[in-house]
């Protein structure tokens, strides 16, 4: 243990997410010897985020307005939405420049085994916008990974419920890597995902 | 930096960093161990999908100060089925968070592990009432980590026959002279779906067991004493078991 400030430092950092008390330690000494006007920057940036930045009201993607910058779009289909956990993954997608509709964050993923059950996700404003917005079409684009699969299938049940047409992005093998090398449980998705030529 | 090798099945993972996974696996040989997986959150990790949740594998670790490290995973069972709907993942989630509290580093329990797969395969096999699998194995895990559910007589005096009154704190049923005046007794189908429980086939069980089986609510309430009877013993219920749908 620190004293005073160097110590409120650290437990502030150590707070942050993937973030143990030795980084946390190395951080803190990182700032304390750096330059003041490189420490203010650093804080300025958290305080105007953190004033700034808030959730679009439609898609919970983060904005400066009310609504985001992709919902104000008026070249994008309003009709097709793709469902993501954070606003991160969409960032991700958006990179890829090879969807036009528009999005959901769900604000997380479903996990029981940490108390995370669907009533804690945007799954409500998300029924809502279906009927609202006319949608046509969802693509589930939550990660391949057991959250992510328990919130796809979740969605699944209830938009196949009410005739919304939905589909899983693919998963599979990644590009530029060789088959053989490919773990069982991800080629096996690859397979069940084929596709005719 | 000694290496060895174990057969176990991964239970649950936090996110350590930008690309690795903290593990909690169950080994046949050593109980509960915890290990990083470097680099498995990457996409093309060589790892790839084998070390998530449920799986059950044959991995090899080399012992580290606090946290062991994976350096090779073979997979024997995926059950991938199981993460891949949700009402299956959320009662795998439930056996899961179960053995982890019950497991211990260093401690072997062939019988948590082979209670364990057996769950999952139960699961595994899509059964019409997953919940009810789920139920079974949280009684029979109590019975795994020492606390019995005695239902075969009194719990106290040994008087036998199936009494109604089921009494947690006494480790089972207590006849009408043993239970503590006000006992709520339970009805009998209730009664008779613990027993069930405790030593039903898995297969039956997954299947409701059948149309003479009991309703919804006797199950519901049988799976609800399962449940607090584990949760007094390990001290605190189980988060998933609320997420459970029924
Ligand atoms: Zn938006
Ligand atoms: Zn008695």
């Amino acid at each position: 243990m620190y004293e005073g400030p160097v110590q409120d430092l650290i437990t502030e950092l150590g707070r942050l997410p993937g973030v143990g008390p030795k980084s946390a330690q190395r951080l803190a000494f990182h700032l304390l010897s750096a330059e003041p006007e490189d420490a203010r920057r650093l804080a300025r940036a958290i305080l105007e985020a953190k004033e700034r930045v808030r959730f679009c009201r439609r898609c919970f993607n983060v904005s400066e307005r009310e609504e985001c910058r992709i919902c104000r779009d008026a070249r994008r289909d309003a009709h097709v939405l793709c469902v993501v956990e954070e606003p991160r993954d969409l960032q991700a997608i958006e990179k890829t420049a090879e969807f036009r509709g528009r999005y959901h964050v769900l604000g997380g993923a479903i996990s029981p085994i940490d108390g995370v059950g669907p009533e804690r996700l945007h799954i409500r404003e998300l029924l809502a916008r279906l009927d609202a917005e006319d949608i046509t079409e969802v693509v589930l684009a939550t990660n391949p990974n057991i959250e992510g699969e328990a919130t796809a299938s979740f969605l699944a049940r209830q938009l196949k419920a009410i005739g919304v047409p939905v589909s899983r992005i693919a998963s599979g093998l990644p590009v530029g890597g060789d088959l053989e090398y490919a773990d069982e449980v991800t080629l096996g998705r690859a397979f069940a995902g084929r596709r005719t030529l | 930096m000694a290496l060895y090798r174990e057969q176990g099945v991964v239970l649950r993972s936090y996110k350590l960093g930008e690309t690795d996974r903290i593990l909690h696996l169950f080994t046949q040989g050593r109980g509960k161990v915890r290990a990083v997986a470097k680099g498995v959150r990457r996409s093309g990790s060589r790892f790839g999908g084998r070390l998530e949740p449920f799986s059950h594998v044959d991995v090899q670790l080399y012992e580290g100060r606090e946290l062991d490290v994976v350096t090779q995973a073979e997979l024997i069972t995926s059950f991938a089925s199981v993460r891949g709907d949700w009402v299956l993942s959320a009662c795998g989630s439930a056996m899961a968070e179960g053995a982890d509290r019950v497991a211990q580093p260093d401690e072997r329990s062939n019988g948590l592990f082979l209670l364990l797969l057996a769950g999952l395969r139960a699961l595994s096999d899509a059964p019409a009432h997953p919940a009810v699998v789920l139920d079974a194995y949280l009684l029979r895990l109590a019975s795994v980590a020492g606390y019995h559910p005695y239902l075969e007589g009194c719990a106290s005096c040994g008087a036998p026959g199936a009494h109604p009154v089921f009494h947690i704190a006494s480790g089972g049923t207590l006849c009408a002279g043993c239970a503590p005046p006000g006992s709520q007794p339970l009805a009998s189908p209730v009664r008779a779906m613990l027993g069930v429980l405790a030593d039903g086939d898995w297969a039956d069980l997954g299947a409701g067991l059948g149309a003479t089986g009991p309703d919804a609510r006797a199950r519901r309430a049988a799976g609800a004493v399962a449940h607090s009877f584990l949760a007094y013993h390990l001290g605190r219920p189980l988060r998933s078991w609320e997420l459970v749908p029924r």
